[in-house]
């Protein structure tokens, strides 16, 4: 393709973009510009086409996924309950609490109580108080991306019934319409050992086979969706991030 | 011996070697508790936590390589395993040590971390190859002293086979190179610094850097493959100094001992220093380091 031809080429798709972006319809998908479907040049020369919100996640609902038998299970879910990765995401004025479980005087380590950097890694998500819509976003990707079996502990009364912000315009007042929840702990703002109880109470869920909520998340997959559907307004990602 | 005797006694000694190096990680994770005033993990903690990752049912792939990853990083702990002495003089634990040499071991030591670096790069996620990036660049920083050290032991003892430097300090502490060949082994011993990976050179893996480095995109079974391989990698690399430095084992107990005191000295570097970032890592290793590299090769040259 010879100079000319990729100037005319540019010209072209520029005036698409603008027609685009002039007759998007807000009722429908929010698409930041630099996500929508478009024709690009590669260095060669040649044309390729992206759809980055397509080519970088996988569009997939998610599936049951069945535990094993009986002995097996039992024994797996006594390791997961002794070893609980936590994504390290302070999501509202409670994650101020989490650190000081880390330090000498609480030490969550002694009860296999870790931090991970990372939604891969991890198999807790703490919702550390007030949820706004903004962050919930972010919360339900991170939320998708951990590999299953996961658990949620919802921390504060923010979560439970909107607590001291019920008639916020924009943070969320119950948790569990969004997300499934496996303990709550109470308190504005529960102190580290009601965290730690939580912990507990937590492991005990886990060894009587009842951690299995994220199977419930993907049985009611189309319910919780639409949920978070009708508050967040610039849904602009697939509806599961893997 | 018969080779299949000999395969049977090699895979019992990487069992062994494997449940040590988690005992050792819990020990020494416990010990920096301490250090904290913290209680800390309990000793069977690393375990746990590989039966959870072997336990999670979603496994997700970003592609071919991206399975290779943890697979390459375990070869090379294998590698190293496979073609270093664990027990000196001892017919059933010395592994495969007379097939390959010490440059074969440098090789396996750089290995996994190019393989590790494909299958990261694979898995897409900017923290990935930025991980890579510096774990490389230090890789290459620490491999400089390293080598001038392992070049004035090879002068000092005619040889590069594992074998033939242990079979020289025999016979008492004073045989030991690091005190026949003080400067190569105090150029060693700055270099296993890097190698081990603890503070102040972990900048590469640390949790609170950008978050974890390579193994970000890993979880479930191929973590458990990088947490097996890493704390192999551990004890082989505690061992590849005890054999240059300090005379080597002749039993599990002064292994054990020799392997986990080295480990301790790094540690114990560790809670002392603060973390480096990697430009002043990588100066680090070219200043004191490589000029006792240098020395130490002048002086067996003339």
């Amino acid at each position: 393709m010879s100079e000319l031809d990729i100037n005319d080429k540019v010209k072209e798709m520029l005036e698409k973009s603008a027609e685009n972006a002039g007759s998007k319809n807000s009722e429908k998908t929010f698409v930041h510009p630099e996500d929508e479907e478009r024709e690009v040049i590669a260095p060669d020369g040649s044309i390729i086409k992206v759809n980055p919100i397509y080519d970088y996640f996988s569009g997939k609902k998610p599936t049951e996924e069945k535990p094993s038998n009986g002995v097996v299970e039992k024994f797996l879910n006594w390791a997961r309950s002794e070893s609980i990765w936590v994504l390290g995401f302070g999501t509202g004025c409670g994650s101020i609490e989490i650190p000081p479980l880390m330090t000498p005087r609480f030490d969550a380590f002694r009860f296999g109580i870790q931090m991970r950097p990372t939604p891969r890694q991890s198999n807790a998500f703490i919702i550390s108080g007030y949820l706004s819509v903004k962050t919930l976003k972010r919360v339900i990707r991170s939320y998708e991306q951990m590999p299953s079996p996961k658990y949620v502990l919802a921390l504060g009364s923010c979560t439970i019934n909107g607590g001291m912000y019920y008639d916020s315009y924009s943070t969320i007042n119950r948790l569990d319409k969004y997300l499934p929840v496996d303990v709550y702990i109470a308190g504005c703002m529960p102190r580290p050992e009601a965290l730690l109880a939580g912990f507990m109470k937590l492991k005990e869920l886990i060894k009587e086979g009842k951690g299995e909520k994220a199977n419930e998340y993907a049985r009611n997959f189309d319910e919780y969706k639409a949920n978070q559907k009708k508050i967040i307004k610039d849904w602009n990602m697939p509806d599961y991030n893997w | 011996m018969n080779i299949y005797v000999k395969l049977a006694y090699t895979l019992l000694g990487f069992f062994l070697v494997l449940n040590w190096g988690l005992l050792m990680s819990a020990t020494l994770r416990k010990i920096v508790a301490r250090v904290a005033g913290r209680h800390g993990i309990p000793f069977y903690q690393p375990w746990i936590d590989l039966l959870k990752n072997i336990g999670v049912r979603t496994t997700l792939s970003h592609g071919f390589m991206f399975y290779l990853g943890p697979v390459f990083r375990f070869t090379g702990a294998v590698g190293m395993f496979l073609f270093m002495p664990a027990l000196f003089g001892s017919d059933m634990w010395s592994n495969f040590s007379f097939e390959g040499d010490i440059v074969l071991i440098l090789y396996f030591q750089l290995f996994g971390m190019l393989g590790m670096a494909i299958g990261a790069g694979e898995g897409g996620h900017p923290h990935s190859a930025i991980g890579i990036a510096r774990g490389l660049a230090q890789h290459a920083a620490i491999e400089i002293p390293m080598t001038l050290g392992i070049i004035s032991l090879a002068i000092q003892y005619h040889t590069l086979s594992f074998t033939d430097i242990v079979a020289a300090q025999q016979g008492g502490i004073a045989n030991w190179t690091i005190f026949t060949n003080p400067i190569a082994g105090v150029t060693l011993l700055l270099a296993a610094l890097g190698a081990m990976g603890h503070s102040p050179f972990n900048l590469v893996k640390a949790p609170n850097e950008i978050p974890i480095g390579p193994p970000t995109e890993y979880h479930g079974t191929y973590l458990g493959v990088l947490m097996s391989s890493g704390v192999v990698l551990h004890v082989m690399e505690a061992a590849l100094f005890m054999n240059l430095l300090f005379g080597g084992a002749t039993n599990w107990v002064e292994f054990i001992i020799k392997t986990f005191l080295i480990n301790f000295y790094s540690v114990f570097v560790g809670v002392v220093f603060p973390r480096f970032k990697i430009e002043q890592s990588v100066v680090w290793f070219f200043k004191v380091p490589m000029a006792l590299g240098i020395l130490a090769i002048l002086i067996y040259s003339f």
